[in-house]
């Protein structure tokens, strides 16, 4: 193993680990706000993973960056609707418990 | 070692270690306004980790969008619901809790695996544009990524849309299928003015 550059399983750990503390989150957080961060938490580490493979594969015709910007557009918009509907869902239920969000349980 | 790599290797650390704590920050801690500056740290170590991969287009847009846009955009929303409330006790959490941090962590250890033994074709270094992926991204999004681009456009103005028609105040006074009154109370609920009593 050669140390003259950072080993690109290095960035795909950080990726991992990032990606994994953002399911922890997702599956464990009560306040709706905290689920919406925990979603931007595993687009990052899909971002960081892309970026990666971008540099250290194809780091002539570097696509994963052009994809990494569409990842960071459609994040954008997911953001925008998604804190709107947990606006309206806080006026309808005067809450952001996840656990009261239950109305299409079976 | 030369020093530019001890540099990279020192920045690369430091960033990482910001990454992980700041993730683990965002996820355990009990603040949810202490929770939303963390995520803009976060950002702002993922943008430093793009410019030690070359990029420093993605890196820009990174700042731009996630900590000017998207995280202005969550501390806005949780200073609107911000209220404290007591959460209902759930009999089964700590078995929840242990099933999900056992899956979180079979998963990570599993992509670690992958990460560490599968052999990376990796390309050369002679052929990196390097500084040069800037231009190289605008030759991308102009030909060959030319329809994802627009339909990128639409799709921001569509979610532009959603957002406004979502969260905007005023509602029908009668439902549409069954043409009765709605009953306004259960959609908007009345609010005492926060600067009336002040003076």
């Amino acid at each position: 193993m050669n140390l003259d550059s950072i080993p690109l399983q290095a960035f795909l750990i950080i990726s991992s680990a990032l990606f994994c503390i953002g399911i922890w989150g997702l599956l464990n957080s009560r306040n709706a706000v905290r689920v919406l961060m925990s979603i931007e938490l595993m687009l990052n580490a899909v971002n960081i993973n892309l970026m990666a493979f971008s540099s250290y594969i194809d780091n002539n015709l570097i696509q994963g960056q052009v994809f990494t910007i569409f990842v960071i557009t459609v994040a954008a918009a997911e953001a925008a609707v998604g804190l709107a509907i947990l606006l309206s869902l806080y006026r309808n239920r005067v809450t952001v418990d996840m656990e009261s969000f239950n109305l299409l349980k079976w | 070692m030369s020093i530019a790599i001890t540099t990279q290797f020192i920045c690369f650390t430091v960033l990482s270690l910001v990454v992980i704590i700041g993730a683990l920050g965002v996820v355990l801690l009990e603040s949810i306004v202490y929770s939303a500056f963390l995520l803009g740290g976060v950002f702002m170590s993922v943008a430093g980790l793009y410019l030690l991969l070359n990029a420093s287009f993605v890196a820009a847009a990174q700042v731009l969008v996630y900590v000017g846009a998207v995280n202005v955009l969550i501390i806005f929303a949780i200073m609107l619901v911000n209220k404290k409330e007591d959460l209902k006790p759930i009999n089964d959490i700590k078995s929840r809790r242990i099933i999900s941090t056992s899956i979180c962590l079979t998963l990570l250890s599993l992509l670690i695996r992958v990460d560490l033994t599968n052999v990376w074709s990796l390309s050369s270094p002679q052929n990196s544009i390097g500084e040069e992926s800037t231009i190289r991204i605008g030759e991308h999004l102009f030909s060959d990524y030319l329809l994802p681009f627009e339909v990128a456009s639409v799709l921001l103005l569509m979610a532009m849309i959603g957002a406004i028609v979502l969260a905007r105040r005023d509602v029908m006074s009668k439902d549409i299928s069954t043409g009765l009154p709605v009953d306004q109370e259960l959609i908007e609920k009345s609010s005492e003015p926060l600067l009336t009593n002040k003076n």
